[in-house]
């Protein structure tokens, strides 16, 4: 169905043949670091069913086979074709984007809802204000996360700010979305793998919202776009593009933007993660459960990062009483540090012990080093094992 | 959504009419602005690079300096002593009875500035930006718009707004920060906004407004293409020249020519950006000439000639409306006589002599009023009654809004979000405990709409 990997370059730029694997090469003795099995892995509807059940819907309902750009594709193409004030740019976004999520779009709604921009962050996004301004609803994209920050001045001061400053006048720009992907992607190296939610999450007035699997894109992307109105920055795992695929409603439908998911119920342990890594501790998690009998860990998918849904967390730690935090972005003042914090204001007399955090280290996405920084499997099981044992 | 096929033909034309919703079986895959162009001639005089539509070669190698170009021409009407200069053209275009309105409107602007320069001197306003010099680019330019218009300001354009109907009120809620102020208290002095007059509230950071102002040209172009009965509608764009330099107004212009955008850009340049004078903020030919690189029609026009002002901005509305809508870049070039701002004394790097002068020669309100005493229209008994009136109204306003309560202390958490997150219900609950665990601490409070009742659920 979606056919567009001849022409996608920078694509296959960062998906080379097979003799170099970089950093997704596994050991051939590992036990615990194994690539991630997307055509098996419980994150993901492997069957139609589940995604029927998951969604609430009748037995025969359609539901499709689609990866996570296939499924972002369809939440934009139902968003410009129910709302006329749809607007969708950026670099290179016309003729199908450099990850193909807007493939088709232009041929079907036209360059003046579907269209390029000039290379310039800062430029996208001060129109993209400006367009939601005056009511329309601009999905304005930023070709890798790490290219954000020449905009950083409009999301902070101008974005987050606009309703509160306008006030009695009305002023928002509530119909703003801005997509990026993010993450680590094998060999992106200092600028194709920076996961910058945090610096987002400290910006009243923004919602930052990180989907962990195609269907759950489509349904955050067409509440940002259709039902949201603050403006939303909605970060899109691009490791994530191609592998994950699973069984998506096919008819549109929505998910809250402030709720958390618990994604497996536990009485033991709670793990609070979001986007990618999800994969990774449901992986830490299967192999510990399977070590040791009766063990049961909960994981909770934050989906929202900001503002995020402190009462499902607090109502699982105050449960399980234990907590482990996983994100790939840095240590320091990550999401972390938050939800930790929280956690222990919030659950202090149920802790049987520390919150731990297993993130990326404090210091850059450096090419080589990826499998040595990111949160693997191995850190996950080891927080786990740890955190049980205190 | 149906599947395509991904490698397609190069077509001859990859330009198709703009339109919403418009549905098209043909076939392109690269954006609305690329065209193949017909193939290179053998011995063609020009290039064909993709990047140079137009360039043709040569065997000169000449560097092209800009030192040897002449300086962008500054269009005015009338001169320093209110002649009209060209006697073919009538200045006007207007009734007796409208310049008039703009002349009081100038002096309202004037006579408000020296009362709240005062009044945040001694100590009732935290912060105060006079507009001294500017006030015939902003009444001029904005007598020239229609309510629909869409502005976008920097914070020295106080005659758009006063042109526009902005109420001396509504002015005093703003800067007294009272609970009539559309800000709710939040901004700033002189950060003033009015959904009703379709000005958005002004932001401290210089320049941003000016890509947002280019994707509301946009959006009111779409909203056209959408709906043609709404009225066709512009956006003004006002920036100083020292907020030129930001890295925003590069990408404003640039992608309001590539996006056909229906904007009028105003440059007031007043030859200072605080202490910087626009020697050390540019090398160029001011800002206008940077216009022409960004593929946009620009003039320079005499800012303290209201008549010139006005006209370029009317003709700049109509030309941006014209066909599939473009830009116009206005630089419109003044003094800026005043000090920056109420924290600043300018006399630390420019000359009062200098400035006295500018005061003296020339100056749009001045201008203005040696036109209509010439026309018959004015008189010395008219200036009088005109600026005693002014003057007392102004200060009708000021003690009145100095008296209206503070906005509820609620506001403080209300339209960071269009709702209250629970996170921000459970900081007001705390506040709420702190105030009552301490009142004498927060006796202020008291002068707060709803007092600490505002805080409740």
């Amino acid at each position: 169905m979606f056919a567009g990997r001849r022409l996608n370059t920078v694509s296959r730029a960062l998906k080379p043949p097979t003799q170099l694997r970089y950093a997704s090469q596994a050991s051939s003795e590992a036990r615990l670091n194994k690539p991630i099995d997307f055509k098996k892995t419980a994150v993901l509807h492997q069957s139609q069913n589940s995604a029927r059940t998951a969604y609430g819907l009748a037995q025969d309902a359609p539901v499709d086979w689609v990866n996570l750009h296939g499924a972002i594709n369809a939440s934009l193409h139902h968003a410009l074709k129910s709302d006329e004030n749809v607007l969708l740019f950026g670099e290179d976004v016309a003729f199908g984007g450099v990850f193909r999520c807007s493939k088709g779009l232009t041929d079907e709604f036209g360059t003046s809802r579907v269209f390029n921009t000039p290379l310039s962050e800062q430029g996208i996004v001060g129109f993209a204000i400006g367009c939601a301004a005056e009511g329309m609803k601009p999905v304005a994209e930023i070709q890798f996360a790490d290219y954000v920050f020449p905009a950083f001045d409009q999301l902070v001061n101008e974005a987050a700010k606009f309703r509160y400053r306008e006030g009695g006048t009305g002023g928002n720009c509530g119909g703003l979305v801005v997509r990026m992907p993010c993450g680590s992607v094998g060999h992106g190296a200092l600028y194709h793998s920076q996961s910058p939610e945090s610096l987002f999450t400290h910006v009243p007035g923004l919602r930052v919202i990180m989907p962990r699997s195609p269907s759950q894109a489509k349904g955050l992307l067409t509440a940002s776009i259709l039902h949201s109105h603050d403006p939303v920055i909605f970060m899109e795992p691009k490791v994530l593009y191609r592998a994950a695929e699973e069984f998506v409603p096919r008819d549109p439908y929505t998910l809250p933007l402030d709720k958390a998911e618990v994604l497996k119920q536990g009485k033991d342990l709670t793990v609070i993660s979001y986007g990618q890594p999800l994969y990774l501790c449901a992986a830490a998690i299967e192999a510990l459960e399977k070590e040791v009998k009766g063990l049961s860990i909960e994981l909770i998918d934050l989906r929202a990062i900001y503002p995020w849904d402190r009462a499902t967390i607090m109502e699982s730690v105050n449960k399980t009483g234990r907590a482990v935090v996983v994100h790939e972005s840095m240590y320091n003042a990550g999401v972390g540090a938050e939800v930790a914090a929280s956690i222990q204001e919030g659950a202090f007399l149920r802790l049987e012990a520390p919150v731990a955090r297993v993130t990326g280290w404090s210091t850059h996405p450096g090419l080589i080093f990826e499998k040595f920084n990111i949160p693997d499997i191995t850190r996950i099981y080891d927080a786990i094992k740890r955190t049980l044992e205190y | 959504m149906k599947s395509r096929t991904v490698l397609r033909p190069l077509v001859a034309s990859c330009r198709y009419k703009h339109g919403v919703l418009l549905r098209r079986s043909g076939i392109r895959w690269a954006s609305d602005t690329w065209s193949a162009g017909p193939a290179q001639k053998v011995g063609s005089d020009s290039v064909h690079f993709p990047g140079a539509l137009n360039s043709k070669f040569t065997s000169t190698m000449r560097f092209q300096n800009p030192a040897e170009e002449n300086a962008m021409p500054t269009y005015r009407i009338m001169d320093a002593d209110g002649n009209i200069v060209d006697n073919t053209r009538d200045p006007q275009s207007a009734s007796d009875e409208e310049v008039i309105q703009w002349y009081r409107n100038m002096l309202t602007v004037s006579i408000m500035d020296l009362i709240m320069f005062d009044a945040q001197r001694q100590g009732r306003t935290s912060f105060y930006m006079v507009s001294a010099g500017e006030e015939g680019i902003a009444v001029g330019s904005a007598s020239a718009l229609t309510p629909e218009d869409v502005c976008f300001l920097q914070y020295r354009e106080q005659g758009v707004l006063v042109q526009r109907g902005f109420t001396l009120k509504e002015m005093m809620s703003q800067l007294f920060a009272n609970k009539d102020d559309h800000g709710k208290g939040r901004n700033m002095p002189v950060h003033y906004g009015s959904g009703k007059l379709n000005v958005h509230t002004i932001s401290s950071p210089l320049a941003t407004q000016i890509p947002q102002a280019s994707g509301a040209a946009y959006a009111l172009k779409l909203q056209r293409l959408i709906n043609p009965n709404v009225p066709p509608r512009i956006v003004a764009c006002y920036f100083g020249e020292g907020a030129a330099s930001e890295g925003d107004f590069h990408a404003a212009l640039n992608i309001a020519a590539t996006k056909s955008c229906p904007i009028v850009f105003v440059c007031r340049n007043n030859g200072f950006a605080i202490s910087t004078a626009s020697i050390e903020q540019y090398k160029g030919d001011g800002i206008a000439s940077r216009g022409l690189g960004y593929g946009i029609d620009t003039i320079r026009v005499d800012g303290n000639d209201i008549f010139a002002v006005r006209e370029v901005m009317l003709e700049a509305r109509k030309r941006a409306l014209e066909g599939d809508c473009k830009p116009i870049l206005v630089e419109a070039m003044s003094y800026r006589v005043s000090h920056h701002s109420t924290s600043d004394d300018s006399f630390a790097y420019r000359a009062k002599r200098e400035v006295e002068e500018w005061k003296r020669r020339d100056n749009p309100i001045t201008r203005l009023r040696k036109w209509m005493e010439k026309k018959g229209i004015w008189d010395e008994d008219k200036e009088k009654e005109a600026r005693a009136s002014i003057r007392k109204e102004v200060l009708r306003e000021f003690s009145a809004a100095e008296k209206v309560k503070k906005p509820p202390v609620r506001a403080m958490f209300e339209d960071v979000y269009e709702e209250i997150t629970p996170e921000a219900r459970a900081q007001m609950k705390e506040l709420k405990r702190i105030i009552e665990k301490y009142p004498k601490e927060y006796s202020s409070i008291s002068q707060h709409e709803g007092g600490i009742k505002s805080l409740e659920e």
